[in-house]
């Protein structure tokens, strides 16, 4: 495996930021600190930085309303993003999208998505631009196992499939949609299987591995690169917690969960890291600590920002 | 009757439609066992099991099946969780529920409700809040209503169940938690009929939906001001009781109208022309006003959301600024 230990602690350490985000923004929530709703990706975190180390600065994601993860994994800044929850004006989005619409031009994000499958069409078309500007760029389009089912994935792929667009399209299978289990929602098992429709490589990986999916997306990035076009990856995984705010979670069951929780992919990584000696506990101990004081960082930044101002609501409508 | 909540009374609406006709049942996102994203279908899962239909996520598809089942002669209730995506269900909406009975000659017809959940006040930001009634009322063909009381939704959402043409039923988000006095059993509130709520005789606030409610609050306020507004709740935009309307602003002299989209093109002008087309014309001593959300997206952060609509002070003020200009 050629992966650095600088970069595996850089994997390492987006997951556990991914995580702390997601707590801290659980708690403010809890609080009545953030307003709305939000989707958190705890458990997932494998996948998003899995899929973004194997990927350029410059190249361009599209995520969906579950979006902190992806955000985190491209680079974007915790504090900025934290303050786009607050409703602030040093947010991504100056106050005015808040947790399902962050977008970081500078990391190549094209944004997270209030709709389903919203992302998908639009990653194709960042997909095609690449391809006839040959700018060499490779688009990964985020979207979970009920997207699947829109029509938008299925016109898209298709558009993919006899384009050769350089696109990797990231199915999370965390096994719902909503309250809605795969099972019930879609009439294949695995939603890989879906790319032979569209003459696209269908793969599965295991979503909670994040060695396995960096190989896996790095293989798919590199085809779409040389130009041999789109591939389809499903990584099955779980999300923790549910759905958004006050979901009691009757369509599964504790005991589900609690073995999923024992495949947790931070702890699962630190394993592999130590297993391998490649990093000591003590310093993978320092990550998280270190990852502690930016999260208060990114708080402090947030909460001592100024309020979005009322009176440029009509800002930004047009461009 | 008793007092109940608007989303009781829609559900009671929705559990007597099931149980009174074997064509009626429901279909959408997350309406069985987690009982809907609102919560509407709370509670009705198991019992009515065969009646709510969980589908997976692909609303053009929802809302076509419900086109196909009703022209075979059942009664479908779609659920779209949020209004706004029913965009990704246009075509079916557009070209084909609203059309099938004119273009065919009146061979078919489509007795199919969307249920739509609508409006800002959630912080859900740009893509979970608009309110898009006018976008539906433009269409040949679309009946278009938005209750505003439990009374009303009761009585509405059965009417929309009975009637032979695809009804789009919009819910605003705010109004589910609101209570009012709904009777037992089975009545019927005519679409196409507004209601004086309130009645008054110096100015009338023809308002929707959640507009209603704060008008009501802006009209008992106003009284300390000595202004006696008549509130008109206009329930469905299509038709449009227009003989309500004329006969109210003949009477009061002066209009506003209060909505909960935003103003450009909204359902506000079509009232107005309604009136400066009718004998009220002849009547008005004021220009009419229209008080909307502003011509944005909604935003995120709640001191933006709320500046985005009308709130109740902001009604007061309006109606306010016609008498003071005198
Ligand atoms: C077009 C559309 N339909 C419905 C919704 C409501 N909704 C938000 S997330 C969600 C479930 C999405 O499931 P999935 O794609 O598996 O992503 P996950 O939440 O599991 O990450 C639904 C139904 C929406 N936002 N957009
Ligand atoms: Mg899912």
């Amino acid at each position: 495996m050629e992966l650095s230990k600088e970069k595996m602690l850089w994997m390492y350490q987006k997951m556990v930021e991914i995580r702390k985000f997601e707590l801290k923004v659980d708690e403010l929530f809890k609080k009545n600190m953030i307003w709305g709703t939000c989707h958190l990706y705890i458990g997932e975190e494998a996948t998003a930085v899995g899929a973004c180390a194997a990927l350029n600065r410059d190249d361009y994601i599209t995520s969906t309303h579950r979006g902190h993860g992806h955000c985190i994994a491209k680079g974007a800044e915790m504090k900025r993003m934290m303050a786009e929850l607050l409703g602030r004006e040093t947010g991504y989005c100056k106050g005015r999208g808040g947790s399902m619409h962050i977008v970081d031009v500078s990391t190549g994000n094209l944004g997270a998505n209030g709709v389903v499958a919203g992302g998908i069409p639009i990653a194709t078309g960042a997909a095609l631009a690449s391809k006839r500007r040959g700018d060499g760029k490779v688009t990964i389009c985020f979207f979970g196992d009920g997207a699947g089912n829109e029509g938008a994935f299925h016109e898209s792929l298709n558009m993919a499939g006899i384009w050769k667009l350089p696109i990797v399209y990231l199915c999370e299978n965390n096994l719902y949609g909503m309250s809605n289990p795969v099972k019930n929602s879609t009439a294949v098992e695995d939603i890989a299987v879906r790319g032979q429709a569209y003459n696209i490589p269908g793969v599965i990986v295991d979503g909670n591995d994040v060695l396995a999916v960096y190989e896996t997306v790095k293989e798919a990035v590199g085809r779409a690169r040389r130009g041999e076009g789109a591939t389809l990856i499903e990584s099955k995984t779980y999300r923790w917690m549910g759905h958004s705010k006050s979901d009691p979670r009757a369509y599964r069951t504790r005991e589900e969960e609690q073995e999923w929780k024992e495949r947790d992919p931070i702890k699962l990584f630190a394993s592999q890291l130590m297993d391998r000696n490649i990093a000591t506990e003590d310093e993978l101990k320092k990550i998280d600590e270190q990852v502690d004081e930016e999260i208060e960082e990114a708080y402090e930044f947030a909460v001592n920002s100024p309020k979005a101002r009322v009176e440029d609501i009509t800002e930004y409508v047009y461009a | 009757m008793s007092e109940k909540t608007y989303i009781d009374a829609l559900a009671e609406a929705l559990r007597e439609e099931f149980d009174r006709d074997e064509n009626v049942f429901m279909m959408g996102e997350d309406i069985g066992i987690y009982g809907g994203a609102f919560g509407v279908t709370k509670g009705m899962y198991p019992k009515y099991k065969d009646k709510l239909l969980d589908t997976p996520i692909s609303e053009a598809s929802i809302v076509g099946a419900g086109v196909g089942c009703a022209l075979v002669g059942m009664r479908p209730i779609v659920e779209i969780m949020f209004s706004d995506f029913m965009m990704d269900a246009m075509e079916w909406i557009v070209n084909q529920a609203a059309k099938l009975r004119y273009m065919t000659g009146g061979q078919l017809k489509v007795p199919m409700v969307i249920r739509a959940p609508m409006g800002c006040g959630t912080g859900a930001a740009a893509q979970h809040s608009q309110s898009l009634p006018a976008l539906f009322a433009h269409i040949p063909g679309l009946k278009v209503v938005m209750p505003a009381t439990p009374y009303d939704v009761k009585g509405m959402l059965k009417a929309a169940v009975r009637d032979d043409n695809p009804v789009i039923f919009f819910e605003h988000k705010l109004l589910y938690w609101t209570k009012g006095d709904v009777p037992e059993g089975d009545y019927t509130v005519p679409i196409g009929k507004a209601a004086v709520k309130r009645e008054g005789k110096d100015i009338t606030i023809i308002a929707g939906s959640i507009m209603v409610p704060r008008s009501m609050g802006a009209a008992e306020k106003l009284k300390e001001y000595g202004i006696d507004a008549e509130v008109i709740d206009i329930r469905s935009l299509v038709p449009m009781d227009v003989e309500t309307i004329v006969e109210s602003v003949s009477k009061t002299g002066k209009a506003i109208i209060v909505e909960d989209d935003n103003k450009n093109n909204g359902w506000g002008s079509e009232v107005v022309s309604k009136l400066i087309e009718s004998d009220a014309f002849d009547y008005l001593d004021e220009p009419i006003k229209r008080l909307a959300g502003k011509d944005i997206p909604i935003p995120y952060a709640p001191e933006l959301e709320r500046a985005a609509v009308p709130q109740i002070e902001d009604i007061i003020e309006g109606v306010k600024e016609i008498f003071d200009k005198r």
